[in-house]
């Protein structure tokens, strides 16, 4: 009895079963690759992803992680600075709504990959396209998850403000911007993921660093152990970035958060 | 007639009344055509009078309150408040919504000192000083600090109340503000909001559909019908004051809501 409760509360734990799960998969993994000799170049079982990691030094590889997070970061923080601008605009202005809508669904419509090359002829090669594809593929989600937080302030607040006589900026500012943190949030924890996403499409088409940059290069001499070995970086860095974001929440805007998640 | 309502009296003769309305109307232009909200309302309210207005859903009591806040123009007639049109929101105008609407990230303190802050864009010590006192006047001394999350219904409107009073208007509007909380707290609320008044009087326009709610608060109960909403009965409460639970279940009372429930079953088009 006692034995059975134990066990209960280990499974109700809430990494318990993830960590299971995964461990099954990797030892699952690493069994089929040994019995069926997968090739490498195929398939690398775990074993070999983690000899890729020892083929390239630390030195390097933080000069790659570095590199892809620099980018994703600005990318991300400059996007966030234009996108709340837009919204609160897109809200404000029901004639700019009109105007403008359509276009930002029309950029969000083009592909980002398809894009990457053309913003490298345009801009060079240097910083200015990654972070323009970084600003691209993440500034939707953030214009149209903040519009939606600007417009779901009750209506009483609204007509409280107006009751007021407040300036229109401080009906923005007081009322509007912080009801919307919660849906502006949900927007920055995608967004963070996409900006990594953005930031190695741009390295695939030109770089000479960064996480992008080494996969592609590995693969080409069929390294794959080590492209392996860059994948499950940037996994982890998006991870890590969203759990970052997650936190930042949790720490700055408690009263955000659904009850059970405080 | 008790001695406030004398004082009511007098006041009139000498001063303009509170709040009046002169062959009041308001037609919404809506997609399907004009809708007619309001027609011909014509009434006043003397200053530090607890007016109820009750009627059904839909009798353009929320478009009254949002004509005398400011927040509506009307179509028609005219809103006076101490004699002067009202032709934007006017500073001695508090409004308690239906539902608190509390800003959820600011401490039960900061919503209250909101209105000033959000007005004038800086809450200073004398300010805060205040929400303290009003804090303590709805019972809610030791909750200053706490989210509004952390409070029930009951005391969550107790905070919407605080924050209507912190601008100390003349005319506090109340929106059907006990209609969301369930009876025994309805009916708790109400004696603490007559405590409130009798300590600091305010000319009350009180919106609710409680025929025992109206009777037990006001002065005078309107009565209202729609569509379009009009002025259908205009009854003086003369329960005496202070009023209490006791009030409640007297013969009085039973009679005044017996002739009110009557007057609104009446007309098929007033069913509550």
């Amino acid at each position: 009895m006692r034995q059975t409760r134990s066990f209960r509360s280990l499974v109700d734990m809430p990494f318990f079963l993830p960590t299971v799960t995964f461990a099954l998969v990797v030892i699952l993994w690493q069994l089929a690759a040994d019995i069926f000799a997968i090739p490498s170049f195929i398939l690398p079982s775990p074993t070999r992803i983690l000899g890729g990691f020892e083929q390239i030094d630390l030195a390097r590889w933080t000069d790659h992680v570095w590199a892809t997070l620099r980018i994703a970061l600005i990318g991300y923080l400059l996007s966030i600075a234009i996108s709340l601008p837009i919204a609160i605009m897109l809200v404000r202005s029901k004639l700019l709504s009109r105007a403008f809508y359509p276009i930002l669904v029309v950029i969000q419509s083009m592909p980002v990959v398809a894009i990457a090359p053309i913003m490298i002829v345009v801009l060079g090669s240097e910083d200015a396209p990654r972070i323009v594809i970084t600003c691209l593929i993440t500034f939707f989600p953030l214009v149209v998850s903040t519009a939606t937080g600007l417009m779901a302030t009750p209506e009483e607040l609204i007509e409280l403000s107006k009751s007021l006589k407040a300036p229109a900026w401080r009906e923005i500012t007081q009322i509007r911007l912080p009801y919307a943190v919660p849906y502006i949030f949900s927007a920055l924890k995608i967004s963070i993921t996409l900006a990594v996403i953005g930031a190695v499409v741009a390295e695939f088409v030109a770089a000479e660093k960064g996480i992008g940059y080494f996969i592609q290069f590995s693969t080409s001499f069929f390294k794959l152990p080590e492209a392996w070995a860059g994948l499950v970086i940037l996994v982890i860095m998006s991870l890590l970035l969203f759990q970052a974001v997650a936190v930042i929440q949790r720490v700055l805007f408690p009263w955000s958060l659904p009850k059970e998640g405080r | 007639m008790n001695p406030k309502m004398k004082i009511a009296a007098a006041n009139s003769a000498i001063a303009p009344p509170a709040l009046s309305f002169k062959g009041l109307g308001q037609v919404y232009q809506t997609g399907s055509g004009p809708l007619e909200a309001l027609r011909g309302v014509e009434f006043s309210v003397d200053r530090h009078q607890f007016v109820a207005v009750l009627g059904p859903s839909g009798c353009g009591k929320s478009t009254l309150l949002r004509l005398i806040a400011g927040l509506l123009k009307p179509s028609s007639g005219r809103v006076e408040a101490f004699g002067h049109p009202i032709t934007e929101p006017r500073d001695d105008i508090g409004i308690v919504f239906q539902n608190p609407t509390l800003l959820p990230w600011a401490s039960v303190e900061d919503n209250v000192v909101f209105p000033v802050k959000h007005k004038t864009g800086r809450v200073s010590r004398e300010d805060r000083e205040r929400a303290r006192n009003l804090l303590d006047k709805v019972g809610l001394t030791g909750f200053e600090k706490r989210l509004p999350a952390e409070l029930s219904g009951g005391m969550q409107q107790r905070v919407g109340i605080a924050r209507a009073l912190h601008m100390n208007p003349d005319i506090l509007l109340m929106d059907e503000p006990f209609s969301a909380l369930d009876a025994l707290t309805r009916e708790e609320m109400g004696f603490e909001l007559l405590r409130i008044w009798e300590a600091q009087p305010k000319t009350v326009l009180f919106i609710t559909h409680s025929i025992s709610e109206a009777v037990l608060l006001a002065d005078r109960v309107l009565v209202m019908s729609g569509s379009p909403g009009w002025v259908i009965e205009d009854i003086s409460i003369e329960i005496p004051r202070p009023r209490g639970i006791e009030t409640s279940s007297s013969a009085e009372m039973q009679d005044y809501a017996g002739h009110l429930r009557k007057l609104l079953l009446k007309r098929p088009e007033t069913q509550l």
